[in-house]
């Protein structure tokens, strides 16, 4: 059952909150082993809820448009009272004091939060492999990753423990694992959701999105969680664009711009593009207009990303000093209780990016790294901003293939970085994209495709992903 | 120190005197039990984000205006370093784009120092080292108090245009007294809601090059800070003139042993690796209310100490017209000049027996002074009569005329204090002979006889006038 037919079965009386939860509750319990989606499960209090939502309807109250909907949250989501680890050692035991912002959206909208899933530590990663409680499995294969950072979240839905669940894309940690593991996967215009509760990796390209088997799945949980927050001085103050809005539209008369260096970038299967290509045909066939567009700055995007996410991340992960919360290791004075904290605390992938951003910022360095990525930045949005004035939408491949086996680019990171590069463009710009999977490789896994938007685009974005589902 | 010029730049944080904190909605409050005015915000928990505090702002804006600076669109950054009192271990601050900048501030003397920029961050929290030397590396354990981390701050960075301990003492006290006026501060250096670093140079006089500087900190009152100056700059001119260097460096000033030491090098001072602080938006304040802010600020020192100085015909660096105004007194001014009363008058006694009384002001009203300035101008009162009636005004409250009788005071006057002269001046008939001959000094002795003779109620100011009338005529 999709979502959208849970809620409408539980608010209309013809199923009851419990009896959903219950089952997805057994699934996981029967093949979570397996896969390791989830870091904690929340089941005692899933089912409380689940009953109040039933209460609530047989009182004639309407729980909301997500009534009884189980949901995964990224375990970098802050959930008062439940363990928060952002799978590193660092936070383990830490229980926040307080919900985020989209937590609480979820529970005012009627939804049952089943639990937290694994993503790579801090959400810096592409396999999920990085995560210090052991990687998770895509559902569809075993032996291979589900994508990352939010590969936790993706394998839940992908293997129907939830029909929704929670993530953030500071790079493509949704759409990268989404395509993966064959869900759909949006990251918002920035600023359209609250990052408030989210544990941040890079402030300034942080955004949570939803993970759904269907778009329209994933339209509902956007607009449930999307809209202005006083407690983000980065949430826009303006209406949030409805996600559903379009669904129905097609694409007739729409333009949309297969967008050259996202289908001629590095590394990229050519069975991915293939698929590409495809969609474009789709999207034609359905009455959109479709050509070639470039998008000349986006080549730089993965040089400069890999300054400036690492650049905010050495800042944002300074407070876990064993001061406060989370993991100490003593020492005979605070800086060795510092050194050694975060020696044992943080994993290797964490300390690479600590690295790389501490130096890009250092005096006499920041404007030859930090200040000119901020400059290709401002390039790359200009670009996409003359390639929206002749076109709707924009479309480019998701993940440069399918899933991976476990291990195969663990050894080397630049390998794994160039998983992000269809990707990284859009968190950049800040502007939305969603992954829709389209077909699959020769091995049968999964692929993904990806429909591109300007900012607080997304009625547009779901309306062409929509009719690229059902061309499928 | 003949021979050589100091050269002194001084940077003030001030706490601001909001309700809540510059980044979250827990109170502002100084002296309660540790870590009870905490959230999730200022103890900087992870997925928490700053909102900035809009008072907050707005009394930056109404420093830079009464510092006469240009309050322009500014951004925060953020300072990183590693340290127990600092939640995230980076303070947002703000950088190269502060909030105000290029102003100036005018001391009593007239001279006005440059004030390089104005710019908001947030406080730390307050750490106790406990054991050891009671310093942080060799400490058994410490304790960090975070309610005063996020509390609102304004760093106030003068030009190095100072010249003296005494001029930098002058530049703190007038920038106090502008933050209280502005109801932005409480000024309290004493609870360190004002802090001041110093940076100290010297240079041979005549040089237009600066030397060398030393940062000087931990100076906790106007005296220490003029303290650890003086000390400073007769270290470093001791050090030049032996033939050494002045190095580069922060100090730190030990007020008990009354000097400064090293506390870290230029080579070990921090990269704060400056960035723009993602989870803010820039602050763009609107033109029109920036005009509001300034139309509605109360006048400043100078401003006041120019209108008691015009009053009472004094100059406005007079220590009387200072006084006045460091006290708040100007009011009693007001009154007075709208009352047609002697301005001057009215000054001497404020700076004298109010000042000195200023603990018991609630007992002086307006009006009263003004009666009583009346009954001295007109000769109902003496002088010495009148500072004794304020005196007793000041500590029990109650009308002039009525204290005044109490005493039995009335000023002796007209035909009885002519008739009085004449008998002291036939008591001693050689010493007014040699008065008349021109022997000036010795009205001091006829006042004086005066005096004994009517117990202090005689007219002093108007039996000296009485006394020069009869020598011009000659008997
Ligand atoms: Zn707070």
């Amino acid at each position: 059952m999709t979502a959208v037919e849970i809620a409408g079965a539980v608010r209309s009386g013809e199923h009851s909150a419990v009896e959903v939860v219950e089952e997805h509750l057994e699934r996981i319990a029967r093949r979570d082993g397996g896969v390791h989606a989830f870091l904690h499960l929340t089941a005692d209090a899933a089912l409380e809820r689940a009953a109040q939502v039933d209460e609530a309807v047989a009182a004639g109250i309407d729980p909301g448009p997500l009534a009884g909907v189980p949901v995964a949250l990224k375990d970098n989501l802050c959930t008062r009272g439940v363990p928060t680890t952002c799978a590193s050692r660092i936070l383990e035991g830490w229980r926040p004091p307080y919900d985020a912002t989209v937590v609480s959206r979820l529970a005012a909208a009627g939804a049952v939060a089943l639990g937290k899933t694994n993503l790579d530590e801090f959400a810096m990663g592409s396999s999920t492999e990085n995560s210090a409680f052991g990687p998770t499995r895509n559902p569809h294969d075993p032996t291979r990753v589900p994508g990352g950072s939010s590969g936790g979240s993706a394998a839940a839905v992908a293997a129907g423990f939830a029909p929704l669940a929670l993530g953030s894309d500071t790079g493509g940690s949704i759409r990268q694992p989404a395509a993966l593991c064959g869900v759909v996967g949006a990251k918002p215009t920035y600023g359209l959701v609250s990052r408030y509760g989210l544990i941040a990796f890079a402030s300034s390209l942080d955004q949570i999105g939803p993970f759904a088997e269907t778009v329209a799945d994933a339209a509902l949980l956007l607009d449930v969680i999307a809209g202005h927050d006083p407690a983000d001085s980065t949430s826009l103050p303006s209406a949030p664009p409805s996600a559903r809005a379009g669904l129905d539209r097609g694409v007739e008369g729409l333009r949309v711009g297969l967008v050259t260096e996202l289908t001629t970038a590095e590394g990229l299967d050519p069975q991915v593009v293939a698929r590409t290509r495809e969609a474009a045909d789709a999207l034609e066939a359905a009455g959109a207009k479709v050509d070639e567009v470039s998008v000349p700055a986006a080549v730089y995007g993965l040089s400069a990303y890999y300054l400036i996410a690492p650049a905010e991340a050495s800042s944002n992960l300074a407070r876990y000093d064993g001061v406060r919360y989370g993991l100490r290791a003593p020492g005979a004075d605070i800086t060795e209780m510092y050194v050694r904290t975060r020696t044992e605390g943080f994993g290797a992938e964490v300390k690479r990016r600590i690295m790389l951003g501490t130096y890009a910022l250092s005096a006499g360095y920041y404007d030859a790294y930090y200040g000119k990525a901020q400059k290709v930045r401002t390039r790359i949005l200009e670009d996409f901003d003359a390639a929206y004035q002749r076109f709707d939408a924009l479309l480019g491949p998701t993940a440069p293939g399918g899933a991976f086996a476990l291990g195969a680019k663990t050894t080397d990171p630049l390998t794994m970085y160039l998983n992000d590069v269809c990707t990284i463009p859009s968190n950049l710009a800040g502007h939305p994209a969603v992954s829709v999977p389209y077909g699959v490789d020769a091995g049968g896994l999964p692929l993904g495709v990806q429909v591109l938007a300007p900012a607080l685009g997304e009625t547009v974005m779901f309306q062409v992903a929509a009719t690229l589902e059902a061309s499928r | 120190m003949s021979g050589w010029e100091t050269v002194i730049g001084l940077e003030v944080h001030t706490e601001l005197r909001t309700e809540t904190k510059l980044f979250c909605s827990c109170a502002n409050r100084f002296g309660d039990e540790p870590n009870t005015n905490v959230c999730p915000v200022c103890l900087g928990l992870p997925g928490s984000l700053p909102v900035l505090n809009a008072r907050a702002v707005d009394y930056a804006v109404r420093i830079g205006v009464a510092l006469h600076c240009q309050v322009q669109p500014s951004i925060f950054h953020r300072k990183n370093y590693f340290y127990p009192d600092m939640p995230k271990d980076y303070q947002i601050s703000q950088y190269d784009l502060p909030i105000d900048t290029d102003g100036w501030l005018e001391l009593p003397g007239g001279k006005r120092v440059g004030i390089e920029r104005a710019h908001l961050e947030e406080d730390t929290g307050k750490t106790t080292h406990v054991g050891g030397g009671g310093r942080i590396h060799d400490a058994d354990h410490s304790l960090v108090d975070y309610n005063r981390a996020g509390v609102p701050l304004v760093e106030i960075v003068s030009r190095p245009d100072l010249r003296s301990a005494d001029e930098a003492r002058a530049y703190v006290d007038e920038l106090r007294a502008i933050l209280v006026a502005t109801g932005a501060s409480d000024g309290k250096m004493e609870e360190g809601s004002l802090r001041v670093d110093a940076n100290v140079s010297v240079r041979p006089v005549g040089s237009t090059a600066f030397g060398t500087r030393c940062e000087v900190k931990n100076m906790n009152s106007l005296r220490s800070l003029g303290r650890a100056i003086d000390y400073e700059v007769a270290r470093q001119v001791r050090l030049v003139e032996g033939g050494g260097e002045v190095v580069q460096e922060t100090r730190h000033w030990n007020e008990a042993e009354g000097h400064t030491s090293s506390m870290r090098s230029k080579e070990e001072a921090f990269d704060y690796r400056y960035f723009p602080e993602p989870d803010l938006v820039p602050v763009v304040p609107d033109p029109a209310w920036v005009d509001g802010i300034r139309a509605a600020l109360p006048a400043m020192p100078a401003e006041l100490r120019r209108g008691v100085a015009h009053a009472a015909g004094m100059a406005p660096e007079s220590d009387a017209v200072v006084t006045v105004v460091r006290l708040g007194l100007e009011p009693f001014v007001t009154a007075t000049v709208a009352a047609g009363a002697d301005a001057g008058l009215a000054v001497r006694r404020l700076a004298n027996e109010v000042a000195s009384e200023i603990g018991s002001l609630a007992n002086l009203g307006p009006e009263q002074f003004v009666t009583l300035l009346r009954m001295e101008s007109a000769g109902d009162l003496t002088t010495a009569q009148a500072r004794t009636v304020l005196k007793d005004m000041l500590t029990g409250g109650g009308d002039p005329a009525g204290i005044a009788a109490a005493h039995g005071f009335e000023a002796l006057g007209g035909d009885a204090l002519e008739a009085a002269l004449d008998e002291v001046v036939a008591d001693n008939a050689d010493a007014w002979a040699r008065y008349v001959a021109g022997e000036d000094k010795l009205q001091g002795l006829f006042i004086g006889r005066l005096r004994g003779a009517t117990a202090g109620k005689a007219d002093l100011a108007a039996a000296a006038a009485i006394l020069r009338a009869r020598r011009a005529a000659g008997c």
